[in-house]
């Protein structure tokens, strides 16, 4: 167990290619890091050169204090978990645990205890002697993650281990991977395109965009005060609803429309508003803002309207007992708005706030 | 769609039998005349029936062979027959899966010509480069021996991109993941692609096998001292006599011989054979 320190570390393909632009990221010891976004961000090649599957084309990665970008991938003491799985299909699940720990030179004995262990704790013990091809997805996506318990490594590495798995099956997963990484303490680093396993998973979120991080962060913290355009429509479900808007002496105008007033701390000027879809409120008094509404989607415990204020499409999150018409008025609070600059997206500090 | 009709059924059937049985009746003709004497061939006509001279005939060319034909007995033709097939087998699995790996899993200069090498090889088949061959292998020193006749058709550019082939459908990350687990590129050619490979690797042998076994240009060029003539050489030997009829029951003795080997080697491996040619999951 230790921390990981990445210092300005770029990977820049040959032909030039930039996956990775100057990142820096200090993992604590035992933390939970999620790096999350879309295909492309540079995320798994961030997490592939940590591994030392990738050269460093930049910077430096240290795992405990150790700067390992010369070292060898086994040797950093790391263990990954793929997304395909990676098991090796003629080797027995008992093998495939055994396979990094023989090589390693570990006593037969030790093996055994350590297998058998891991096998316990994942509840695979009755499929030791199994072949990978017998087993279901969830059951190899254990044995993957057996496979890296195995040798009690520094850090756990995860390459998007859920994205083969059905809708129900990753749910249960993603518990069962965030109580045995908060169980065994072991730093890991995770990634994801999927900004709900990020959410739930992740001591914090480090959003990656075009290379570069758009935000480190805290889950609650990065949802509620996203750094940038990008991450307000990135993470949360449905997204950020973002529109231009016009501030003017305190109060924020959609078009012709007033959403809020009495807005402190922002200067007169056009930018761009953000306005979460659970803080659209209809106005009972029926003096907000008309919001034309389009076509609904059913969620069960919510319903997400789907409309548009003066032209610009909005979604709100409605609990499913609030009555509908086609047009209904709205309001916002005004302390619940999100200010971003036009132009670079970048969000707007609320002076005195 | 497949239309189900009895009589559809029926005509396919009919395509397919007459197709074994044109396959199959050189076959039969050539046991039943591996079961006749020297005279019931005078006639110019082929018995097909079974006659009572079988064990005098596979005796006969087990233990004397024909010396009329400068055929010796067929067991140490068998022999070389064996040693020759099996080597170039071998030889070439051993290559090409080698190849095969360093190609797919090696970033290394001119990589990319000697893919290039190898693969114009393929228009190099042994009949077409068999003078210079031959010269080489002569002064190497190599007629008349194991050596030549296998080492030169040893290099198999198929067999390399079979390998290459299957090499490339194996998913990265396990590579990955044997290196995070401490294997080596040696230790992962041995723990994990050499077993994936296992199917391929029979599926190949049985080819190769019957490829070796069936060599007749080659073999005729480089031995001259009956001790290294191999089955093949020996069934031509044996047709074609000058002044005299060919002993067509003696002959057909030596192809039954013949065939024995790769039929023993297809039925043998059959198993694995199919596995290896029609599985893709891996």
């Amino acid at each position: 167990m230790s921390a990981i320190e990445i210092a300005a570390v770029s990977k820049v393909y040959a032909g030039g290619i930039r996956a990775v632009s100057d990142v820096s990221l200090l993992i604590a010891d035992g933390e939970f890091i999620v790096l999350v976004g879309p295909s492309g961000c540079g995320k798994s090649t961030l997490l592939r050169m940590i591994a030392g599957l990738e050269s460093i084309s930049s910077g430096t990665v240290a795992i405990g204090s150790r700067v390992v970008n010369e070292v060898d991938p086994a040797a950093r003491n790391i263990a990954m978990v793929f997304q395909n799985y990676a098991l090796y299909p003629h080797m027995s699940v008992y093998d495939n645990l055994a396979y990094g720990l023989r090589n390693r030179g570990v006593p037969k004995a030790d093996i055994d205890a350590r297998v058998a262990e891991a096998a316990r704790m994942l509840e695979i013990s009755p499929f030791l002697d199994r072949k990978p091809k017998q087993l279901s997805g969830g059951q190899r996506q254990r044995v993957a993650m057996g496979r890296a318990i195995v040798r009690k490594p520094d850090a756990f590495l995860f390459d998007e281990p859920l994205s083969n798995l059905d809708a129900k099956l990753r749910v249960s997963m993603r518990g069962e991977i965030r109580q045995l990484q908060r169980r065994l303490g072991v730093t890991s680093v995770y990634v994801t395109h999927d900004q709900l396993e990020a959410m739930t998973l992740a001591d914090r979120i480090v959003v990656l965009y075009g290379g570069r991080i758009e935000q480190v962060g805290r889950p609650l913290d990065v949802y509620h005060n996203p750094a940038s355009t990008f991450v307000a429509s990135f993470i949360g479900s449905p997204a950020m609803n973002l529109a231009d808007a016009e501030v003017s002496g305190g109060s924020v105008a959609i078009g012709e429309q007033v959403m809020a007033s009495g807005v402190a701390g922002i200067a007169d000027g056009k930018l761009t508003v953000g306005l979460r879809a659970e803080d659209i409120q209809p106005d009972e008094s029926g003096t907000g803002v008309p919001f034309a509404v389009r076509y609904i989607e059913e969620l069960g415990a919510q319903r997400l309207v789907h409309g548009s204020v003066e032209g610009r499409h909005l979604t709100m999150a409605l609990s499913p007992d609030v009555p509908l018409a086609d047009e209904i008025r709205v309001m916002v609070a005004a302390d619940r708005l999100h200010f971003f600059e036009n132009g670079s997206g970048r969000r707007m500090a609320r002076r005195g706030a | 769609m497949i239309d189900r009709h009895p009589w559809l059924d029926a005509l396919a059937h009919a395509v397919l039998i007459v197709g074994v049985l044109v396959v199959a009746f050189p076959v039969y003709v050539a046991v039943i005349a591996s079961t006749h004497g020297p005279n019931d061939f005078m006639s110019g006509l082929i018995p097909l029936l079974p006659g009572s001279e079988m064990l005098a005939n596979y005796r006969s060319m087990l233990t004397d062979g024909l010396s009329s034909s400068g055929a010796p007995p067929l067991g140490g033709m068998l022999w070389n027959s064996l040693v020759m097939a099996l080597c170039i087998a071998f030889g070439k699995i051993v290559i090409s899966i080698l190849s095969a790996y360093a190609i797919v899993y090696f970033r290394f200069p001119f990589r990319a010509v000697a893919f290039w090498m190898i693969f114009i090889t393929l228009m190099l088949p042994v009949e077409v480069r068999i003078v210079p061959t031959f010269k080489v292998v002569a002064d190497l020193g190599l007629l008349d021996s194991y050596a030549g006749l296998t080492i030169p058709l040893i290099a198999s550019a198929t067999a390399t991109f079979l390998f290459r082939q299957f090499f490339l459908t194996v998913p990265d990350e396990l590579m990955e993941a044997a290196r995070i687990d401490g294997a080596g590129p040696l230790k992962f050619f041995r723990d994990i692609l050499l077993p994936l490979s296992r199917t391929n690797i029979a599926a190949l042998f049985v080819i190769l096998f019957i490829y070796g076994w069936n060599q007749y240009l080659w073999p005729m060029m480089i031995t001259t001292t009956s001790s290294h003539y191999t089955i093949v050489m020996g069934i031509k030997r044996m047709s074609d006599v000058a002044d005299a009829l060919p002993q067509w029951n003696v002959v057909m003795t030596t192809v039954v011989l013949a065939m024995l080997p790769p039929v023993i080697v297809v039925v043998g491996m059959q198993r694995l054979f199919v596995k290896g040619l029609i599985e893709t999951e891996k």
